[in-house]
């Protein structure tokens, strides 16, 4: 590469031959889909065409999902999965709204403790109090129900400063000509910062949907049911059908499992750039 | 013991105050001394003053000076902010917390209460108060399931912990006088020179010597301890080769893509996505590719290579290697996007400049491009050690369990594996506590730092 002489110009215009940079990037964008590629492949497998590393599409992609999406009802779990992300990011994105509402257009006593007390849950990920929180859940009797893997997601200190951090950004004029009007806190919200905050919306939604569909510790623990599983959760009972590794029908779950936060990233991609643009800046 | 200890902190109290006030008085010295000692007290006698009591070893005593000393800290702070307060140097708490200068909707004061309480609410039940109980459950001898429980004061801390008390003093602070010298040295010497040099390995050394103190504290099992050395190595290694692996490969990737090509938005999904992809399935994913029956990897080694692949579930190296490149091919989809967003506030007019100066791509990108990015790589360090730490459970989970041996077992696999497996919730919490500490260094780090910190050009 040393030889190519990339020079930059203006918004990274490259000086000089491209067509290294198009095979570089294509042979870079292959090496990273290939795990994907590879478990497209076996997904169309049998066991005996896998053992004989055979490279063509095999024969078994329909009884695979015969066997995964009804038989083993990952039908079930991908609703599961479905219901949980929607419920955590609509109410994660409402309560961090109106937190934010909250922080930049109000004043109030103790306003500096309350922001501190949410600060600090910044450093306070679940995972180092997951045993004490397992055991509080477990005590109000949610073992196995939608409850347990969504109420403790709902709020989100990131969430709130995000959209803190957006509000504090707009024109403060915006308020004075909303109190004119006489509009109401969630009239104002609804009407005039709404409408100019898609973007964060978009940004908030596509992080959260994400995280929430990916989530497998918690799900792990306090799930046990088998009809209960979320997808994450449902691909270990997946290792095993009948006492045999089954690997086709595996790697078409877990294709099947990234297809919905997938979707959503690609087509979501630009307003999540600028929405994280929003969120950088000072 | 206890009296001992809060003579202590009644000498510390004036002390800390004559230090931090410009204003010094006999009512603030007062104030200082009263607030230390109320602060060291109530942590010992809220445990019952167990770490003094008959039977106690001398890692105990130590424990309990050392909550003291915190209880008395966080107490002396509190009455700090109370007197900058009164100075009227009280940082703009109104500007802190984000206000809006031209005031705000003027109506009752229960609104924003009420706004904010769904949130204040989850985050107290849901994360404060766990937080708590970890805390009270590690000192805790107790079953899962089973209401009762005995008290054990901190001795699942000490089993964790090697059993001499001096050794347990003298390694964190011969680490803390390594740090202190090597930044002293760093403001001592002009850039440019030999001494700054020096400075830049001594600075270097004294960040390992933390680490290679944390290691000597932790116990390497025998005599009744828990071998927890092994957990931090393992932890440590798959860690940090996560971070650099995924750093590095995402900067790496991202300086190839980012310049503007026909395609280049089609180009930047097709090096992205993997960040949609979750953990779990990073696990069965590589879990097919390195399978030592019907994976490629073993495959592709033993019929173009001819090398025999032991099983990575039975070989410590294979293990590890195999949990770090999942994680990091995840997560290289995250560093990638960061990445190209920070490129894109590369300074042109400096490279172009270096340019005609008849720099070398690689002196441009050591020079220019990584010194423009340093607040984009803090930000991805602190994130990815974060994903490291937690997000890894699952695809350990799907690929080798912690075997063979532990050696995949990190952090939060141990606590569990502990704690939900065993059943052993007090050993548990007690492992996640020291977890806990641990991020919180690194957020405080975080916080320090990105104050230092600054970029040049951009945003």
């Amino acid at each position: 590469m040393a030889g190519l002489n990339p020079g930059v110009q203006r918004k990274g215009m490259i000086r000089g031959r491209k067509w290294p940079y198009h095979i570089g990037l294509t042979v870079t964008a292959l090496i990273i889909a290939f795990p994907l590629l590879y478990a497209a492949l076996i997904s169309t497998q049998t066991n005996a065409e896998i053992f004989a590393f055979q490279i063509r599409p095999g024969s078994a992609l329909r009884d695979h999902f015969q066997s995964v999406w009804f038989d083993r009802d990952f039908a079930g779990a991908m609703w599961n999965s479905t219901q949980q992300a929607i419920y955590v990011t609509v109410g994660k994105t409402i309560l961090s709204l109106i937190a934010g509402l909250a922080f930049v257009y109000f004043k109030f006593k103790f306003k500096w403790f309350v922001f501190f007390l949410v600060l600090i849950t910044l450093m306070m990920p679940t995972e180092v109090m997951i045993l004490a929180m397992f055991r509080q859940v477990s005590g109000y009797g949610w073992q196995d129900t939608m409850t347990a893997i969504v109420v403790p997601f709902l709020a989100s200190a990131t969430g709130a400063f995000l959209f803190r951090q957006h509000f504090a950004n707009l024109p403060t004029d915006l308020l004075e000509a909303a109190q004119i009007d006489g509009a109401s806190p969630i009239k104002f919200l609804t009407k005039i910062l709404i409408p100019l905050s898609w973007n964060v919306i978009a940004a908030m939604f596509v992080i959260q949907f994400v995280y929430t569909w990916n989530m497998f510790l918690w799900p792990s623990l306090i799930l046990r049911d088998p009809e209960k599983q979320v997808v994450q959760t449902a691909l270990q009972g997946l290792t095993n059908i009948d006492g045999a590794l089954t690997y086709g029908p595996l790697m078409l779950a877990a294709i099947i499992a990234s297809i919905p936060p997938a979707i959503i990233f690609v087509l979501m991609q630009k307003p999540f750039m600028s929405g994280f643009a929003v969120g950088q800046n000072k | 013991m206890l009296i001992i200890g809060l003579v202590v902190a009644a000498i510390i109290g004036p002390l800390f105050v004559w230090r931090n006030n410009e204003n010094r008085s006999i009512k603030r010295y007062g104030i200082g001394s009263a607030a230390a000692v109320v602060g060291a007290a109530a942590p010992a006698i809220g445990m019952g003053q167990c770490g003094f009591a008959d039977g106690a070893t001398g890692v105990d005593h130590l424990f309990m000076y050392g909550l003291m000393f915190g209880g008395g800290w966080l107490a002396l702070l509190a009455a700090q902010s109370f007197f900058d307060r009164a100075d009227g140097k009280k940082k703009d708490s109104a500007a802190f917390a984000g206000e809006i200068r031209t005031g705000g909707f003027r109506l009752g004061t229960w609104v924003p209460w009420v706004l904010l309480s769904p949130t204040l609410l989850i985050l107290i039940v849901f994360l404060y108060f766990p937080a708590f109980s970890t805390f009270t459950l590690s000192t805790k001898l107790t079953r899962l399931g089973a209401p009762k429980s005995v008290d054990v004061c901190f001795g699942n801390f000490t089993e964790l912990l090697i059993t001499d008390p001096f050794k347990l003093v003298a390694y964190p602070l011969i680490a803390v006088a390594l740090l202190y010298g090597a930044r002293f040295w760093m403001r001592r010497s002009e850039p440019g020179t030999l001494s700054r040099r020096g400075a830049d390995v001594a600075s270097v050394l004294a960040v390992l010597s933390v680490f290679v103190a944390l290691y000597a504290m932790f116990s390497p099992g025998g005599g009744g301890q828990v071998a927890y050395r092994p957990v931090y190595v393992t932890t440590i290694i798959i860690s940090l080769g996560i971070v650099a692996f995924g750093m590095i490969g995402g900067l790496a990737v991202a300086y190839l893509a980012f310049r503007n090509l026909r395609g280049a938005s089609i180009y930047r999904t097709m090096l992205i996505w993997p960040y949609a992809i979750s953990p779990a399935v990073a696990g069965v994913l590589f879990f097919m590719i390195f399978d030592p029956t019907a994976g490629i990897f073993t495959h592709v080694m033993d019929v173009w290579f001819g090398i025999d692949v032991p099983n990575y579930r039975e070989t410590a190296f294979l293990a590890q290697f195999s949990i770090i490149l999942a994680s990091g091919w995840k997560i290289l989809g995250y560093n990638i996007l960061f990445y190209l967003a920070g490129l894109q506030t590369v300074p042109l007019a400096q490279v172009e400049a270096a340019l005609i100066d008849g720099a070398t791509s690689w002196q441009r990108f050591t020079k220019i491009v990584l010194p423009a990015l340093s607040p984009i790589t803090f930000f991805l360090l602190v994130t990815n050690l974060t994903y490291a730490f937690f997000e890894v459970y699952a695809t350990i989970d799907f690929m080798t369990k912690g075997a063979p041996a532990g050696k995949t077992s990190v952090a939060i696999y141990e606590i569990i594996r502990i704690g939900v497996n065993n059943g052993d919730l007090g050993r548990g919490a007690a492992q996640s506590v020291l977890l806990f500490i641990a991020v919180i260094a690194i957020t405080m780090w975080q916080f320090r730092t990105s104050g230092e910190r600054v970029s040049y050009g951009g945003s």
